[in-house]
């Protein structure tokens, strides 16, 4: 008799959970879909009267965002596509090739990962001042050029291929950079896609570098033009939340598409050395 | 060739080569995009850099420890430190909690559709923090937000979450935790699932009850990777920015204004970059100290 009372107490607790931590984005679609004024109003509203998209329209058409839309999608793919071949490269040498210092400097990468992003922000800016770099895509793209965090999973996962296969290709002539082509970037697949999302999502998300980088409208990330369009239509409630599914949409649907992967990924970055 | 053969400094040079070419695109722009700026920001810190110094660099003067000093005579950068240590010190308790016990029910045996259940709270996680930001906004709203239609329904009065100092902060806390369980009960979820069966089984031969074994088994079991997500929870807090900028400016009243915020509204807004790069290493030693408690926890726990 108390084993079917404790199973309606776990999954009704979940079903709660569950409710609460989805309600924001439900209301979030439902609202965006109202006519203006609908999500203002007293009774309460959850559901359109009447389904409408003239606030997504009013978004891409008057308001520009997909312009936004189209920075971020270039500036996430360029970060993931860039940072994926350095981090690739340099997690392989780790892993795999002997060279005199490989356990001293690996170690120095690995402290840095204590450091954050803030300290540097500034003589970043400065930097990219004198390099003619702020207020272009440019900017943004340096500091996601090579990550340590991606160094150290591409390591963790190369440590894995066999040195057996590597030698065979020596014997055979093959040199070092055709065997990191053809062997090893094929064995690193499954982690490389892993970090492909990893990266593309927090190039998306990312909000203050750009923001600081980047200070023309027209080039903006959708995240800082979302924030900016928040502080001018704060009365515009629908409006707002079309914008904001606008900005989340692209992130949900890829994280949904590939979630096994990218959770395995995290339980893999989240093993200590 | 053995394993055993290939030790440390010992390739060919050919291989060294090949591994110094493999690794220099990944070197160079750490070290010219990360290493440099930070070096570059601990001598930023001793100088009066500001507009002028932004024109023209040799109008920027060597301070010493002056911003540092000066941050301890500035009652905004107390407010702001207080506020990030109020909001680590609610927020981090408040996201293990939620992280654990959504854990323990995703976890657990009675529980259905476990893999839908963990995707559903990891959504916020991957959910971009600005939108989040705008949305949790509106459901905070006084009148027509979600939150205080609910407390309504309860027979509560209602709260002007971002307006009231004594809320707003609570407020951004608690949008920061909706958004954060996810990742640490994923985490814990894999940590749970490491633990032997076998262990279980003594125990409840032992007799001990749903309580007995979560203290005595599970939670001692599960120290490392709650003291991971510990650590990883309290880093993310500290650096709290986009939710202050979005939803509230760091107001009403300075009370949601955060260190990173601070920084940020000193550096880029008033152009005072030698006041900001030492705000920015006030920050660092505060994550590095505040990383370095549980770590010491967990040495002294393990022996």
């Amino acid at each position: 008799m108390r084993r079917p009372l404790a199973t309606l107490a776990v999954n009704g607790a979940l079903l709660v959970l569950g409710l609460v931590t989805l309600a924001p984005l439900l209301w979030m679609v439902s609202a965006s879909l109202m006519p203006t004024g609908e999500a203002a109003s007293l009774p309460p509203r959850l559901l359109p009267s009447t389904a409408t998209l003239e606030h997504y329209r009013d978004l891409f058409g008057r308001l520009a965002l997909g312009r936004s839309f189209r920075n971020s999608l270039i500036l996430a793919s360029a970060i993931t596509a860039v940072s994926l071949i350095c981090n690739s490269m340099a997690g392989y040498a780790f892993a795999k090739l002997r060279f005199r210092g490989r356990g001293r400097l690996f170690a120095i990468l690995l402290a840095t990962l204590v450091v954050p992003p803030q300290v540097g922000m500034l003589p970043l800016f400065l930097e990219l001042r004198l390099l003619g770099l702020v207020n272009s895509m440019g900017g943004v793209l340096v500091a996601g050029i090579a990550s340590v965090f991606g160094i150290f999973l591409v390591r963790q996962f190369a440590l894995g291929i066999p040195d057996e296969l590597l030698d065979a290709a020596r014997v055979d002539g093959a040199s070092e950079l055709r065997i990191f082509w053809t062997i090893v970037l094929p064995a690193l697949r499954p982690i490389l896609v892993t970090l492909a999302v990893f990266t593309f999502l927090s190039a998306w998300n990312d909000f203050m570098w750009p923001l600081v980088v980047l200070t023309e409208e027209s080039r903006q990330t959708l995240p800082v033009a979302l924030a900016n369009l928040s502080g001018e239509h704060v009365q515009d409630t629908e409006l707002m939340m079309a914008g904001a599914v606008i900005t989340v949409a692209p992130v949900i649907l890829l994280f949904l598409a590939v979630q096994r992967q990218y959770l395995e990924g995290i339980l893999m970055g989240s093993v200590k050395e | 060739m053995a394993k055993d053969g290939r030790t440390l400094g010992n390739g060919t040079p050919y291989e060294a080569r090949a591994a110094w070419i493999l690794l220099a695109p990944a070197l160079a722009a750490i070290a010219l995009f990360f290493a440099l700026p930070v070096l570059g920001g601990l001598a930023l810190s001793l100088t009066d850099f500001d507009l002028y110094a932004v024109a023209d660099p040799t109008n920027a003067r060597f301070v010493g420890l002056g911003n540092y000093t000066r941050l301890l005579g500035d009652p905004v950068f107390w407010k702001a430190l207080g506020n990030t240590l109020l909001f680590v010190g609610l927020g981090a308790p408040l996201t293990l909690l939620a992280s654990l016990g959504g854990a323990l029910l995703v976890h657990s045996r009675l529980a259905r559709l476990r893999g839908i259940w963990r995707t559903v709270f990891f959504a916020p996680v991957v959910t971009t923090l600005v939108a989040a930001a705008v949305v949790f906004r509106y459901l905070y709203h006084p009148r027509y937000g979600l939150l205080n239609r609910g407390l309504d329904l309860l027979g509560l009065p209602a709260v002007d979450w971002l307006g009231d100092p004594r809320w707003a902060l609570l407020a951004i806390v608690l949008m920061s935790l909706w958004r954060s369980f996810g990742y640490g009960l994923v985490i814990l979820v894999a940590g749970l699932a490491a633990i032997p069966d076998s262990l279980y089984e003594a125990a409840r031969i032992d007799g001990a009850g749903w309580w007995r074994q979560l203290t005595s088994i599970t939670l001692p079991m599960l120290s490392p990777t709650l003291l991971f997500v510990t650590v990883l929870t309290t880093v993310g807090l500290f650096q709290v920015f986009a939710e202050p900028y979005v939803m509230t400016r760091g107001g009403p009243l300075n009370g949601t204004l955060s260190v990173a915020l601070f920084m940020y509204q000193q550096g880029f807004r008033w152009w005072n970059l030698g006041q900001a790069a030492a705000i920015a290493f006030v920050l660092f030693a505060l994550i590095l100290a505040a990383s370095a408690v549980p770590a010491a926890l967990g040495r002294r726990r393990s022996g």
